[in-house]
Order: structure tokens, then C-alpha cells, then sequence
């Protein structure tokens, strides 16, 4: 999964001219241990010094890495877990994204809780600390269900968080799980009203008759409250299991990609969706494709990309056709003949594809490596990272 | 030296010769006695023997992975065409359509998944390695397979009709239950036990591997597709 970070801190010198990394470590940030890790490990990149690693498998740890330091892993305490003592299954986190400003991070775990941290404020007197984020609000999102048509268990597991652009006080992000897609709205309440008069101060009713004078209540601080609460639900629009979202430039749409369909909502309507994307075939033999992950180009709002299995990322323009099962740019690098082994589709399959800030790149994480793309350039990347750099991998499937 | 580029030798003749690599391949010499006796599939039988494994491990889950599925059945299309790469793939049928699911898009595709999958499954199972496979898999596959020529099974059918997880387990382990499946134990897949393999084609280049052998390979392979993610937590009432 590629995270696309906010401009946190930008380097002064030695950095990537685009993606404002310093070229010299971009080993630690696809695996820190430089074992082959699997395609659970998240990577983040982006315009900024903060690199964040995520494994998966490793529930307890969110380590952020700091581009300046090497290796300085800040633990964040376990209160967040279900049980303070113990990591349990539940607790995997599936998911990591930042909000816009990089002061919010959510993670989704296997459970179907979201969890969501916030920046500490920067102080003075500890500028190197402004890189901790401590817990800001849980809630649980999915609930495992069953289809009883098909006897088949629905997870609660929460595959992928994306933030809404930020309109006003309140936090906005969708959350989905193989299934179904949550627009959860995260609020502040540090004020309570005070006086009421037709409750007492316990909030019990006071029967109207004893009450002999009015007052106007007022509104005290409190103790700050982080609450969330479900604004919609996206439901029953996908047979295949949900692997991306994605907020349109417009702020109105967003689509949701399942393995071989993209639905377009407007988040006012729960009750439809427009299918803008269809690649499964009409005799399911002839399946040999299945989309990975999509994303809207972030000021094209008629624009997104979406990967596949087998290596190749598709642009579409939603102003062409209703339905867009015709890419308006392929993008694919040419098999390496010298590469060629027969896990070579397995090892090309995209896991992942982001535009650039800008728009005018995308990059794609496959098992090797990291790629970068211009949208001007289909036939090969512009960029390409090594993300196994003991070449133990290479070799091993050099056998194969 | 790569594999496969000793079995793709004969097909892309405009490649160039490659350099050959520190490493003793004698099993990919002509000449060599040993195995001259051995088909050129030798090498990658293992790793065929591992897709099939694959492909069924996928099958079973009682919601199959697409993805997952469809990594496994391509590089198992990829070995396959490596392996016979003069005998032409019978074309696939169109999978039964039983009355009144056509408006039921998943149970559609179940069934013309599952069929699809086992028809790949019994065409494989012609190719030389796995030709233990029996009769009755023949009569009841799916209609219109060329090589049976019976008359397909209605039982099949029914067996691969809108599934649900169990009736689907069922269907396809009824169909291997004549296979001495005592091979694709998982617990034989040590290299001490290769003598329990039965498969004629496993020469001499077994026991002397290259780096990669079966446990490293099934490891290398579940890592790379996903495997581990794929086991989902049984449901209530299972």
C-alpha cells in the first residue's frame, strides 16, 4: 500500500526532485529489515521528510520513521488496544492513512475498528518531539455480518480509510470493508449546556408542573469529547471484495473499486451507484485480470487510474463514456526478457497505484519494486526503486 | 541459469544464447545421458505439482480470492504451456447455465468458476505426471470435453450448480477421490521423503537441486500471491 503523506518537512538539500525524498534512503523505507516482506508491509512516501512503516503483522507498533534520524522507532503506548495487555488478532491494523494536513492519522484494523491519532502539538521546548501522535478517537466501524444467501461470512475487517477534504470543524472519512462503504463524521464537544429546564442535572424530566421559573441555559466547558458518528452507508453494490476507495476532486463523488468493477456515488445518495468500470468477462473462464486499486487524479475530477494483476495501470476519462471499459492510456513496462521466470506475473501484479501531488505522476508498488510513472510516458516508468536490496529474492527466483 | 530457459529454448529461437552461469546444469544438457531419458519437463514438475496445489488450496476456500485465483491458474497456464508446448490446449466449453441463476450474478459465476476451474483441472490432468488420473473423473466432467465423449453426468452437474462452500468442497474433492492423493501430503514435502513421489518423470535432478527446492518454492509462492491472507475465519453454524 503507498500512502501519499502530507507536506510535512521539506528537505533542504539531496532531495527527489518530486517526491522530495533524499535519493540515499529510499532502502529503509520499503523494508526495513531487508528480508522479502510480504505485500502486507506498507510503505509511505511522499512529499515530506516522514517516512511511516506499518507491518501489518506487528499490531502493536506504529514506528514512524524519520527521514532525518536513522532508525529513531517512537513506540506509541498499547492503551489503544482492546485488551491493554495483549495484541489479539482483532487488532492487526489493516489500513493507515493521513489526513490532508498530516495531523490525523487513521488506522483500520482486522476487527473493524477504526482508531485515530492525533499530532502533538509543537512546543517549543521540544521540537524533536513533534512527531508523536497520541490517540484521538476509537470507534468501531464494521461489524462482521452473514450473507445468508450464499452462506459466506463478511469481515469486518477494514480494508482502506480515506479522508474528505476538511469543510469545517468536523472530521470527515470514509471507511469500507469487503463489502460495505461508511462515511463517518469524527466531532469535538468541549462545551456542555448547562440549566436546562425540563431536565434536572442527573437528565432526568421534571414534571412541568414544578416548574416555576425559566432560565436560559448556558454552555460550560467540558472535558474534551471525540465522538463519531455514521452519516451514511454504502451498501450491496459490490459482488467482489472492495480493495480501494477513492474522494473525487469534486468533493460530491468518490468511486469504490472491487476486483472487477468501479461504482461511482454521490455521498448524498446511499441507494445507488453508477458502475463506471467492468472488466469481468462473459464467460468467467476468460478471467485472467482482476483490478487492484484505483484513485481519482487529484484536479481532474473526470479522471482516474485504476491497476491490475498483471502489471499494467489503465487511465480513464469518465467524460468519454458512461461506462469506461476503455482506457484512454495503458501503461505497461515490458517483460525483461532476462527477468523472465514463472512467477513473473505474480511478482508484477500492482498492489497499489497514487498520483503525485500534482497530477501529472503516478506511482505503483509491485513485490520488487516501486515505480514511478509520468502520465505522458505509457510504455515504461520514468523511475524504478529496488525494494529487496539483498537481491535474496532475485536470486530465488532466478530458480524458478 | 534460469529453468525456463532451457524449456523455452525451442520456442523463441531469436533469443540469444546466454551466458552460462557458474552453476552445474547438467540435467538441462541433451547429451547427458540421464537426461537424454527424461522429458524436458523434469525441472518445473515440482513447481507444477505446487500450482495444482495452489489452485485447490484456492478452490476450497468457500469464497475464492479472484485474485489469488486468477495469479494461480495463469503461471499454472504459463508452466503448462512449458511443459506440452506442441499439444493444443482443448478449447474450454461454456460452463452449464442451470435455469433460473442468470439473474444471480454470484451464483452464476460460482458455477462457472467452478466449472471452468475443473475443467482446467482435468485438462491438466492429461498432461504426462498426472496421468493417474481416473476414469470416472473423465465421464463426469463437464459436457462437451472432447477427450471423454460420453454423454456428460447430470450428477456433475448438479455438483457444480449454484454452490454454496460446502456443496462446492464436496463436488470437487468427489471427483479426486479415486487420486492417490497421499503425494500432495503437505508433510512429504520434505526433500528426505521424495522417494514417495511415484511420478516417473522425477530423475535424478530431484535429488540434486538447485538452490530452490519444494518447501523454499511452496513458501516463495505463498508469500509472493498471498496465500496466508486467504484463510478467512469460519462462519457461524460451520
Amino acid at each position: 500500500m503507498l500512502l501519499s503523506l502530507p507536506a510535512l518537512h521539506l528537505q533542504t538539500s539531496e532531495y527527489h526532485p518530486l517526491f522530495q525524498l533524499p535519493h540515499r534512503r529510499l532502502g529503509p523505507w520499503c523494508s526495513p529489515t531487508g528480508s522479502p516482506a510480504p505485500l502486507s508491509c506498507e510503505t509511505g512516501c511522499g512529499e515530506g521528510s516522514w517516512i511511516l512503516v506499518c507491518r501489518l503483522l506487528v499490531p502493536t507498533q506504529v514506528s514512524l520513521l524519520s527521514m532525518e534520524e536513522d532508525i529513531d522507532t517512537r513506540k506509541i503506548n498499547n492503551s489503544f488496544l482492546r485488551d491493554h495487555s495483549y495484541a489479539t488478532e482483532a487488532d492487526i491494523i489493516s489500513t493507515v492513512e493521513f489526513n490532508h494536513t498530516g495531523e490525523l492519522l487513521a488506522t483500520g484494523d482486522k476487527g473493524g475498528r477504526v482508531v485515530i491519532f492525533q499530532r502533538e502539538q509543537e512546543s517549543k521546548n521540544q521540537v524533536h518531539r513533534r512527531g508523536e501522535y497520541n490517540v484521538y478517537s476509537t470507534f468501531q466501524s464494521h461489524e462482521p455480518e452473514f450473507d445468508y444467501l450464499k452462506s459466506l461470512e463478511i469481515e469486518e475487517k477494514i480494508n482502506k480509510i480515506r479522508w474528505l477534504p476538511q469543510q469545517n470543524a468536523a472530521y470527515f472519512l470514509l471507511s469500507t470493508n469487503d463489502k460495505t462503504v461508511k462515511l463517518w463524521k469524527v466531532s469535538e464537544r468541549d462545551k456542555r449546556p448547562e440549566g436546562y429546564n425540563l431536565k434536572d442535572e442527573e437528565g432526568r424530566l421534571r414534571d412541568p408542573a414544578t416548574i416555576t421559573t425559566l432560565r436560559v441555559p448556558v454552555l460550560r466547558p467540558m472535558d474534551l469529547m471525540v465522538e463519531a458518528t455514521p452519516r451514511r452507508v454504502f451498501a450491496n453494490a459490490h459482488t467482489y471484495h472492495i480493495n480501494s476507495i477513492s474522494v473525487n476532486s469534486d468533493y460530491e463523488t468518490y468511486m469504490s473499486a472491487d476486483d472487477l468493477r468501479i461504482n461511482l456515488w454521490n455521498f448524498e445518495i446511499t441507494n445507488q451507484s453508477f458502475n463506471i468500470v467492468d472488466i469481468k468477462p462473459a464467460n468467467m473462464e476468460e478471467l485472467t485480470e482482476v483490478i487492484t486499486a484505483a484513485e481519482f487524479h487529484p484536479h481532474h475530477c473526470n479522471t482516474f487510474v485504476y491497476s491490475s494483476s498483471k502489471g499494467t495501470i489503465r487511465l480513464c476519462d469518465m467524460r468519454a463514456s458512461a461506462l469506461c471499459d476503455r482506457h484512454t492510456k495503458f501503461f505497461e513496462e515490458p517483460e525483461d526478457p532476462s527477468n523472465r521466470s514463472f512467477f513473473s506475473e505474480i511478482i508484477s501484479s500492482i498492489s497499489d497505484v497514487k498520483f503525485s501531488h500534482s497530477g501529472r505522476y503516478i506511482m505503483t508498488r509491485d513485490y520488487l519494486t516501486v515505480k514511478v510513472w509520468d502520465l505522458n510516458m505509457e510504455n515504461r516508468p520514468i523511475e524504478t526503486y529496488q525494494c529487496h536490496h539483498d537481491g535474496l529474492l532475485q536470486q530465488l527466483l532466478q530458480d524458478v | 541459469m534460469m529453468l525456463s530457459k532451457g524449456l523455452k529454448r525451442k520456442r523463441e529461437e531469436e533469443e540469444e544464447e546466454k551466458e552460462a552461469l557458474a552453476v552445474d546444469t547438467w540435467w538441462l544438457d541433451p547429451g547427458h545421458p540421464a537426461v537424454a531419458q527424461a522429458p524436458p519437463a523434469v525441472a518445473s514438475s515440482s513447481l507444477f505439482d505446487l500450482s495444482v496445489l495452489k489452485l485447490h488450496h484456492s478452490l476450497r476456500q468457500s469464497e475464492p480470492d479472484l485474485r489469488h485465483l486468477v495469479l494461480v491458474v495463469n503461471t499454472l497456464r504459463r508452466i503448462q504451456a512449458s511443459m506440452a508446448p506442441t499439444a493444443a490446449l482443448p478449447p474450454v466449453p461454456s460452463p452449464p447455465t442451470a435455469p433460473g441463476i442468470a439473474d444471480n450474478l454470484l451464483a452464476s459465476s460460482d458455477a462457472a468458476l467452478s466449472a471452468s476451474m475443473a475443467s482446467l483441472l482435468e485438462d491438466l490432468s492429461h498432461i504426462e505426471g498426472l496421468s493417474q488420473a481416473p476414469q470416472p473423473l473423465v465421464d463426469e466432467g463437464p459436457p462437451g470435453r472432447p477427450t471423454g465423449g460420453a454423454p456428460p453426468s447430470l450428477g456433475a452437474l448438479d455438483l457444480l450448480g449454484p454452490a454454496t462452500g460446502c456443496l462446492l468442497d464436496d463436488g470437487l474433492e468427489g471427483l479426486f477421490e479415486d487420486i492417490d492423493t497421499s503425494m500432495y501430503d503437505s508433510e512429504l514435502w520434505a526433500p528426505a521423503s521424495e522417494g514417495h513421489k511415484s511420478s516417473p518423470e522425477d530423475g535424478p535432478g530431484k535429488e540434486e537441486a538447485p538452490e530452490l527446492d519444494e518447501a523454499e518454492l511452496d513458501y516463495l509462492m505463498d508469500v509472493l500471491v498471498g496465500t496466508q491472507a486467504l484463510e478467512r475465519p469460519p462462519g457461524p453454524g460451520r
